[in-house]
């Protein structure tokens, strides 16, 4: 099958690949901004290498099975819907109807995968950490899918990642269309907090809770959250450039172009991340439900009123 | 040396341990994550957790409240790991040497790697200090020279 094939190449050897070079950029690029020099290319494959060949503790206290199964779900779900990003970017006419709604839930896994990994460890940090983690989800949720909402409103209520591609190769990309561009910013807000970033890094926190969720984790179990994460650094920004911008295609000028818009949502994310400060997990809920969401539902009624 | 030991020495995450200093090693260990010095630049990142540590930068002159505590948390540090002394107290107690509150050098409570003397050390220092425990790590033979 089509999927089974992609799973293994594109799903996880491509997307991590792509993820730790993004990782890199985001570290290295943090590094410039603060003027220092920053960690060599290999950095973020030698954490995670040195990471599997550490002892594994898990402490006393702790729920083992959800302790320990956590990390792997988190992974294989990112390799799923990385999976999916890649086929129906590859191949747009042969995705399944109403993909974008799993790849929405898809994406949401990891974020659960953190929760359960925190509670089951028994550390009151955290749990501290898990707790803001379940606001931060409750907070980011409801704009992100009225985000989406408006690219699936233009693709005429196709709840196909096809279809909206489709639409974006005739009419043009999404993204420069008034409610397009209200939808695409609110879109990169929610990624930065489905990623846990500054500002909206106060479930990890480290210089508050020392790392909250992940405080617990070492050795292989730690490796595989940060290659989890690196590999989200991919799949969010690659969802958001099939969605708003077209999608990335192969030959030639556009596979230069699908590259730059990738770079550029890194960096932008990365820019958002060193020039703001942590903000209380009442204030994130503030934000997203406040601004975000009228935002996010201007977009919508734009959308709709062009249709 | 295997793939994954040359990953180790590429990647030392340090966790910073005040076994009653007097603050002035501290300050000089974070100014080596500053622009100016940027020890980054080795791999190495400061972490919150002792779980996610490599290597354990002590410093300050060990007293009695704090050799449980220290011991706990050299425990609770996953192998492989690493003890770097930073300054004269935990070198050797330092002005403390006499102090009824300082029964034990810290080398005689946890095993030590390296020993970065200096009241405080500067920053250029530590990091040459820690930088030669990687060299001597690599090649175990040679002799870290003075
Ligand atoms: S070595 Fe000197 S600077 Fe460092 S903690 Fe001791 S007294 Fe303070």
């Amino acid at each position: 099958m089509l999927y089974l094939l992609y799973l293994l190449i594109f799903g996880f050897l491509l997307t991590a690949v792509i993820g730790l070079f993004a990782s890199w950029i985001d570290r290295k690029l943090t590094a410039r901004i603060q003027y220092r020099v920053g960690p060599p290319l290999l950095q973020p494959l030698y954490d995670i290498l040195k990471l599997l060949g550490k002892e594994t503790l898990i402490p006393i206290g702790a729920t083992n099975l959800p302790f320990l199964a956590a990390p792997l779900i988190g992974l294989v779900s990112v390799m799923i819907v990385s999976t999916m990003l890649w086929v129906s970017n590859l191949h747009p006419q042969q995705t399944f109807l109403g993909d974008v709604i799993v790849v929405i839930y898809l994406l949401l896994i990891p974020s659960l995968c953190i929760v359960i990994g925190a509670f089951a460890s028994g550390n009151p940090l955290a749990s501290l950490g898990a707790s803001r983690e379940i606001k931060l989800i409750l907070s980011y949720e409801l704009p992100f899918i009225l985000a989406v909402l408006v690219a699936i409103i233009q693709a005429d209520f196709s709840i196909r990642l096809g279809d909206i591609l489709a639409t974006q190769a005739q009419n043009g990309i999404i993204a420069v269309s008034w409610s397009g561009g209200l939808a695409l910013l609110v879109a990169v807000m929610c990624t930065q907090a489905k990623l846990a970033l500054v500002p909206f890094d106060a479930p990890e926190a480290e210089t508050e809770i020392s790392h909250g969720v992940l405080i617990e984790y070492s050795g292989t179990l730690l490796a595989m959250f940060q290659l989890m994460r690196s590999m989200l650094l991919f799949a969010l920004p690659f969802f958001l450039i099939i969605v708003y911008l077209g999608g990335i295609s192969g030959n030639g000028i556009q596979l230069v172009y699908g590259a730059l818009a990738y770079v550029g949502l890194v960096a932008l994310i990365t820019v958002i991340r060193n020039t703001n400060p942590r903000l209380k997990i009442g204030q994130v809920l503030r934000f997203f439900w406040g601004p975000m969401t009228f935002l996010a539902l201007i977009a919508v009624l734009l959308a709709l009123g062009n249709n | 040396m295997g793939i994954l030991d040359h990953a180790f020495l590429k990647s030392l995450w340090v966790f910073h341990l005040a076994t009653g200093s007097c603050n002035n090693c501290d300050i000089e260990i974070l100014d080596c994550f500053t622009p100016r010095h940027d020890i980054e630049r080795f791999g190495m990142q400061l972490t919150g957790s002792i779980k996610h540590a490599d290597v354990l930068l002590v410093t300050g002159a060990v007293n009695r409240q704090c050799i449980p505590r220290l011991k706990r948390i050299y425990e609770q540090m996953p192998n492989p790991r690493l003890v770097v002394a930073i300054g004269e107290c935990a070198l050797s107690r330092g002005v403390f040497v006499h102090s009824y509150n300082c029964p034990l050098p810290l080398d005689h409570v946890i095993p030590v790697d390296v020993y970065i003397p200096g009241c405080p050390p500067r920053p250029e220092a530590i990091i040459a200090g820690l930088i030669k425990l990687i060299e001597q790590k690599k090649n175990p033979k040679d002799q870290p020279q003075a």
